[in-house]
C-alpha cells in the first residue's frame, strides 16, 4: 500500500501532500512523542491528536511517510511549511485515532 | 570532522532542527541508514531536552572512521538525581510542554537505548552535557 491509497478513504482529508507513493507497511498511533520516537517503526502512518511542528521531526527522524491528524485537530502554518520540506504527507480526520485506525484495518486493509 | 549546532531554547518550533540536519550530513557521507536513525533519535531526544528542560546550547558531532560522538551541552538547571532521570515514564516537564506531547519520561532511556554508549555530566545549577557514541 502507499499514502495514495489512504485518499480513497472518505474520513481522511488531505491537508499537505508529500510522497504519495511512498509505502507503508502499518501504523503507529500516540500521542507522547518521545513513545513514537522509541517505537514507531519506519514506513508506519502515524495517527495522533498531536499537530504543532515537531510531529514532522519525529516522522523524519523514524522515516514515517504520513501523519493523520485525528479529532480535527489543525496543524499551524509552521507544521504545514516543515511537512513540505521533508516531504511528508499530512492527513486530516474529524474521527478519533480509535475510529480512523478501524477504517484503515477493516476497509484498506492495513 | 566537526560540525557544531546552536540549540535555541527561545524558539522552541526550531527544536529538532540540529538533528534533522546533522541526519542530513550523514546521508550525505553514505553512512549506514540503521545507524542514522539511531544517531537522530537519541540526538533528537538530546535536543529537544536542552529546550524544554534547560536554556538551549550547543551540540558538537565528531564523525571519524570508526564512531560518531554527539556532545550535548547547556548551562541549564542540572539534573539533582540522574538515576530517576533515566527511569522510564520519570518527568519534570511543565503543563505547556505536556501539552506538546512531551514528557513521556522516555527520553533519557531512549537515548541510552539508541546508542552505543552515554555519558552524562550533571551538576545542579551549573549544567548538563550528555555525550552520545554510535560505533560505525
Ligand atoms: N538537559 C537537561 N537539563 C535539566 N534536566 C534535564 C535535562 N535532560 C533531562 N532532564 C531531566 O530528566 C527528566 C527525564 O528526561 P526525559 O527526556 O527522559 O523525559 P522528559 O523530557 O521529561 O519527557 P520526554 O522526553 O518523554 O518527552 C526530565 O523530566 C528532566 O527533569
Ligand atoms: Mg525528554
Amino acid at each position: 500500500m502507499v499514502v495514495r491509497d489512504f485518499l480513497e478513504l472518505e474520513d481522511l482529508k488531505l491537508i499537505l501532500e508529500g510522497d504519495l507513493d511512498a509505502e507503508v507497511t502499518g501504523g503507529y498511533m500516540g500521542d507522547l512523542l518521545s513513545v513514537v520516537m522509541g517505537e514507531a517503526d519506519e514506513g508506519q502512518a502515524w495517527i495522533t491528536i498531536q499537530s504543532h511542528v515537531n510531529i514532522v521531526a519525529v516522522a523524519s527522524l523514524k522515516g514515517v511517510p504520513v501523519i493523520i491528524i485525528a479529532q480535527g485537530f489543525e496543524p499551524d502554518e509552521e507544521t504545514l511549511e516543515s511537512a513540505k520540506e521533508e516531504g511528508i504527507t499530512l492527513l486530516g480526520t474529524d474521527l478519533d485515532s480509535f475510529s480512523i485506525a478501524k477504517k484503515l484495518i477493516l476497509e484498506k486493509g492495513l | 570532522m566537526i560540525f557544531k549546532y546552536q540549540v535555541d531554547a527561545a524558539a522552541p518550533e526550531l527544536a529538532g532542527r540540529a538533528s534533522t540536519e546533522f541526519k542530513s550530513v550523514l546521508k550525505q557521507l553514505g553512512v549506514n541508514a540503521k545507524i542514522i536513525r539511531k544517531i537522530s533519535i537519541a540526538m533528537y531526544e538530546g535536543e529537544i531536552n536542552m529546550v524544554i528542560h534547560a536554556n538551549g546550547g550547543e551540540i558538537t558531532c565528531t564523525v571519524d572512521e570508526k564512531q560518531i560522538e554527539v556532545v550535548m551541552a547547556d548551562s541549564g538547571p542540572g539534573i539533582p538525581d540522574l538515576d530517576l532521570a533515566m527511569t522510564a515514564g520519570w518527568s519534570t516537564a511543565s503543563q505547556e510542554a505536556r501539552e506538546l506531547g512531551f514528557g513521556a519520561g522516555m527520553g533519557m532511556p531512549n537515548m541510552k537505548r539508541f546508542s552505543d554508549e552515554m555519558d552524562v555530566k550533571t551538576k545542579v545549577g551549573v549544567g548538563t552535557t550528555l555525550t552520545l557514541r554510535f560505533n560505525l
